[in-house]
């Protein structure tokens, strides 16, 4: 973290007067190794095409069980269309039991003609946008080795770097400020200066459940659904309770970390979106100095 | 960098929303370039090379209990064959039935129901893990296909195992393809696959002669332990809709591997001849001929 030091304190930044002040209170900051933006980047691309297939190859089969088998009778998820003599087919989504009117995205949706559909997942948010299940499993394998070899290459990187440490692990006096800093957060209140170089305790604690537990539990439930490897390695599947419990769970998992990634764009932009960018595409984030410490009197 | 906030937001939304577009149709295009097909497959051979890696031929699929069948098990793909000397073969209980075994083998052989029944059997309750996802278990009773292959002796140059079956799935002419449509989404969703990757093929040849599903496994699988021809489900005999008389259990595979309704077993050293040149029914419209995952 030798960057970090050289870049907190140029002598030519120290004392100025009061009309350039704006101009010195910006401090770059070198935030992100080429090793990560890369791997982020490759990492954002697989998991798009990776959800958007993965809906894809839900759609032979729209949906989900609980345990070893399929008990067609009870599923815990299921997106269909009715059969309806008397009035326009309704997309319907049923969740343990309870069924909603989905239609034009869950169920039933229409393609660009506005011919109405009967699949689970709209063809806007499928790889390919047609009914392909062959061709979706094609992206779904090709960008999920992908996905596993750029996330070992990141947590090897992140490991022998020592950048996963301060990444991820929270810090002493951060675990005791975590409520300050759910407040912080809840108030879309950013810390400024000098706290802003590491991350705060939640972003810490999201990545490390991201890192750490969601994403190896998509890998170990994406093969928990091989008949190959669940012949290699018995104990995978009653770590789930059977295939379709794993199917279930990859489901559930994929949308937590749809969640993750709604919330993490959202914290992109609203914490300085030009700022984040720019420093996960160059390396270069800036700190705002706080005014206070510029300008003690005001 | 002076654009007031809301335009901002609004640019950034509009962009983003116009990525999302970018990003499907530029991967339906790539979907159908030969090169990027090409590439993605590489994942499939990464798939059977690993697997490969991890299964030793010792290594066994989970069996489950009595308990653990499924109440119903779902027929999918075809459920009932139209094929004029099939259906004359069930009328009679498949008493005329014969099951040949041929190609690259030293004694090519002609087999009915009770020689298969007097060959050594192993029964089995194994999962059945369908490519759309679902899954039912269900026990199987058969000749194990190794104990087939050792009678009929392979040739040095026997490479695969390919299953010629009775089930007509394009081109029956009068035929109720349609009517099976509600039991086969499979057939639906590969059919975006054919017209893809097959639509020189299949406009060429529009009312050409019907097409049998096939199959082709390599020695590896062939001779694993659990690898049966199973003429039996659930202590009956195996049901029409599941392939009767006889349908292959290739229990490390998913379903569309386990050809029903087999009526001819051919030894050879390239699967390319048959078919598309993909080694089955489902590869020839775009699925992987390894079906381990």
């Amino acid at each position: 973290m030798s960057e970090l030091t050289d870049a907190n304190n140029p002598p030519a930044l120290r004392r100025s007067a009061p009309d350039v002040a704006i101009v010195e209170r910006r401090r770059w900051f070198f935030r992100h190794p080429a090793a990560i933006r890369v791997t982020h980047w490759i990492n954002a691309l697989c998991f798009i095409l990776l959800l958007l297939s993965g809906y894809q190859i839900f759609n032979a089969h729209p949906a989900l069980y609980w345990g070893i088998a399929s008990d067609f009778e009870h599923p815990l998820l299921a997106m269909n269309s009715p059969n309806s003599f008397l009035s326009e087919p309704r997309g319907v989504t049923t969740i343990l039991g309870h069924s909603f009117d989905t239609t034009g995205v869950l169920g039933l949706s229409y393609d660009a003609q506005g011919q109405a559909q009967t699949r689970g997942f709209p063809n806007w948010l499928t790889i390919p946008s047609s009914q392909e299940l062959a061709t979706g499993r094609r992206w779904h394998f090709f960008f999920a080795w992908l996905f596993v070899l750029n996330g070992l290459a990141y947590i090897l990187y992140g490991f022998f770097s020592r950048q996963l440490l301060w990444r991820i692990i929270p810090a002493r006096d951060q675990i005791r400020g975590f409520w300050a800093s759910v407040r912080e957060h809840l108030t879309l209140h950013f810390p400024q200066g000098d706290e802003a170089k590491r991350y705060n305790v939640i972003q810490k604690l999201t990545y490390l459940v991201v890192i750490f537990i969601l994403l190896p539990l998509q890998i170990l439930t994406g093969l928990a659904m091989s008949p190959g490897m669940d012949t290699a390695f018995h104990f995978i599947l009653p770590l789930f309770g059977g295939r379709q419990s794993a199917r279930t769970i990859h489901f559930i998992s994929a949308h937590l970390l749809v969640a993750f990634l709604i919330v993490h764009v959202v914290m992109v932009v609203v914490s300085g979106f030009w700022n984040n960018m720019r420093s996960m595409v160059t390396g270069w984030f800036v700190i705002q100095k706080e005014t206070l410490d510029e300008h003690p009197s005001a | 960098m002076n654009i007031p906030r809301l335009d901002r937001r609004a640019l950034l939304k509009r962009s983003a929303a116009a990525a999302g577009a970018g990003l499907l149709a530029g991967c339906d295009r790539l979907s159908n370039a030969r090169w990027f097909r090409r590439t993605l497959e590489t994942g499939e051979d990464a798939n059977l090379f690993v697997q490969r890696l991890l299964l030793s031929p010792a290594k066994l699929a989970p069996e489950y209990s009595e308990a653990e069948i499924s109440p119903w098990f779902k027929p999918n793909g075809s459920t009932d064959p139209s094929d004029k000397s099939y259906k004359a073969m069930a009328k009679k209980n498949f008493a005329d039935w014969r099951l040949e075994i041929g190609g690259l083998v030293d004694h090519p052989l002609k087999l009915s129901l009770t020689d298969l029944r007097s060959m050594p059997a192993r029964t089995q309750i194994t999962r059945h893990d369908c490519v759309e996802g679902w899954t039912c278990i269900g026990k199987w009773t058969g000749v194990p296909l190794s104990e087939l292959l050792k009678k009929a002796g392979l040739k040095p140059q026997a490479r695969y195992i390919v299953f010629h079956c009775a089930d007509v799935m394009e081109g029956a002419g009068s035929d109720d393809d349609e009517d099976d449509d509600e039991s086969k989404p499979e057939g639906r969703s590969a059919s975006g696959a054919q017209n893809t990757a097959q639509q020189n093929d299949e406009s060429d040849q529009p009312e050409a002669k019907p097409v049998y599903y096939y199959e082709s496994i390599d020695l590896e699988d062939a001779f694993h332990a659990q690898t049966i021809l199973a003429y039996e489900m659930n202590g009956a005999p195996l049901p029409i809709p599941h392939g009767a008389p006889l349908r292959l259990r290739l229990e490390r595979a998913l379903g569309y591997k386990m050809a029903k309704y087999v009526m001819r077993i051919e030894v050879v050293d390239d699967y390319r001849t048959f078919g598309n040149g993909k080694g089955g029914y489902w590869e020839d419209r775009g699925y992987d001929w390894y079906a381990g995952i």
